[in-house]
């Protein structure tokens, strides 16, 4: 069978990554390594830092993703815009998917499984995925227990609503954190709520006497260890962006002035009229959040915002966020 | 003395914190203008990719360059990266250093880890250096001109992982990661050198 120049090429680079890649393995082998430790597993948030994660549904979406500035691709089946008006069950994405999408782009990829459903994400490390997101988007497979994270070597990221959410997924070995905002509305409201929880309440910690921080601990329902390292920290312990209804540069912007790291854009950028600019505006809103001018210049002639639904048009039921426990 | 950081993307903040621990005053860089009257930059790790756009649409790459002249440039993994002549990739680059770079050359994030490395050039060299390796790119060929810093071997095998060429530096991990100042030390002695 001929190979046109394309596929000849392309198996050509696979064949020497291979060689080279047993070279570095080899050696690998032969060096005392400490391998899918949590600082390795934070690390990698700390470099996505002031950065963007896109969904993206499709190779094509993907390659738009990266070319935009995009600092990883979340691999989804649906957009959760679409996840929310088709209904149904939403699971993992297909690892055919997650696959050709990990061959397309030179980022990190990430993919999301269902609350607790700890076998999706062994599939995902089997895969070998950038990272796991715990996601309250897909239909939660366990409604009291998430997965045990310390257990993998791959890192999770999880959502939260306020800061007891958050010290217990670190508890349960998430290396990151998103607020949750609400999923594929497009209104920002809610990730505006969430962060200004989690925040403020480790702004209020500071405050808070060594001697009350057990019974405080307790209300929360927070580990006391993690409670107390948030306190020295001054910030949570993992790194913490923003997800859930940013469909905007300014509201990516208006999340990082509010003192999140780096933000999750969902449907907001393939929900819109011209994705591809609507990508590249989010990415540099989110470096020069803090400076007007340019967030005005980047905002110009965007084309169509995604739709939404505003939250008060979500019935509680609903309402993704309040998925997880 | 005052230590600029590119702050496009990436891990600015912990280098910045580092800096500070060190007495020297800092600044964040996202625009040309953030150049003026800095005596050394850092290229923090990040995602290069995206370092390297934004550096192209706001007109970075060419003042980059010219401060390059002048003064010591520092890159962290992905600072490494950009700071390189060729990568083997379609990607801005600012082409400073006499060295080639494979990305993500042990892979995806799975097999990202930390390696205790002797480094001849720190202080107490006789202390390893905690050397924390996240999708880590490899300096794979140097030029005349450059040496080498640090390398991971198995006695048979070595692979470079930090080199320097006069005032240009590179590291394919994250000392702004450990609490260990030794590696950012030695930076700032290369700036006091000129």
């Amino acid at each position: 069978m001929a190979l046109d120049k394309r596929s000849f090429a392309l198996a050509l680079a696979r064949m020497v990554k291979s060689l080279y890649e047993s070279q570095v393995q080899i050696l690998e082998a032969n060096v005392e390594n400490e391998v899918g430790t949590f600082a390795v597993k934070k690390g990698l948030a700390q470099m996505l830092k002031g950065g963007v994660i896109m969904d993206v549904v499709t190779v094509e979406h993907a390659r738009i993703a990266e070319e935009a500035g995009a600092v990883a691709v979340m691999a989804l089946e649906r957009v959760p815009a679409d996840i929310r008006a088709q209904g149904g069950v939403a699971r993992m994405s297909d690892p055919e998917l997650i696959l050709q999408i990990m061959e397309a782009v030179s980022i990190p990829v990430m993919a999301k499984v269902r609350i607790g459903h700890f076998v999706e994400a062994q599939i995902l490390e089997a895969l070998g995925v950038d990272y796991v997101d715990e996601s309250e988007v897909l239909t939660p497979a366990d409604e009291h227990n998430h997965i045990n994270k310390h257990e993998y070597g791959i890192p999770f990221v999880c959502g939260c609503r306020n800061l007891g959410e958050a010290l217990r997924r670190i508890g349960e070995g998430a290396a990151m954190i998103r607020t949750k905002g609400e999923a594929g509305s497009g209104d920002v409201v809610e990730a505006v709520r969430h962060a200004r929880a989690v925040l403020g309440e480790i702004r209020k910690l500071q405050n808070t006497p060594d001697m009350e921080l057990m019974a405080y601990a307790k209300k929360i329902g927070a580990p006391y260890k993690l409670v107390q390292e948030t306190k020295e920290l001054k910030s949570l312990p993992v790194v913490n962006f923003a997800a859930g209804g940013i469909a905007t540069p300014a509201d990516a912007a208006l999340m990082m002035q509010l003192g999140v790291e780096g933000v999750f854009v969902g449907s907001g950028i393939f929900k819109s009229g011209d994705p591809a600019r609507r990508a590249k505006a989010i990415v540099e809103a989110v470096t020069h959040y803090n400076d007007p001018k340019i967030l005005a210049e980047i905002s110009r002639n965007l084309g169509e915002a995604m739709v939404g639904i505003g939250i008060s048009d979500i019935p509680e039921s609903e309402r993704m966020a309040v998925r997880g426990w | 003395m005052n230590i600029g950081v590119l702050a496009l993307q990436g891990d600015f903040a912990e280098h910045l914190v580092m800096l500070r621990h060190l007495g020297v005053e800092t600044r964040e860089v996202r625009l040309p203008s953030h150049l003026d009257g800095l005596h050394g930059l850092i290229i923090p790790g990040g995602e290069s990719t995206t370092i390297g756009k934004l550096a192209v649409t706001y007109d970075l790459i060419r003042p980059l360059r010219t401060f390059a002249q002048e003064h010591a440039i520092w890159g962290t993994c992905a600072g490494a990266i950009f700071i390189a002549k060729e990568v083997y990739r379609d990607q801005p680059l600012l082409k400073l250093m006499n060295i080639s770079i494979q990305r993500n050359a042990f892979g995806r994030q799975v097999n990202s880890f930390v390696h205790e490395l002797l480094v001849p050039a720190l202080e107490q060299p006789e202390r390893p250096f905690r050397a924390v390796f996240i999708r880590a790119p490899i300096i794979e060929n140097i030029g005349q001109n450059v040496s080498v810093i640090a390398e991971l071997s198995n006695g048979n095998n070595s692979i470079i992982v930090s080199a320097r060429e006069n005032r240009f530096f590179a590291t394919s991990f994250h000392p702004e990661l450990t609490k260990d100042d030794r590696f950012h030390r030695y930076f700032l002695e290369m700036v006091e050198e000129g």
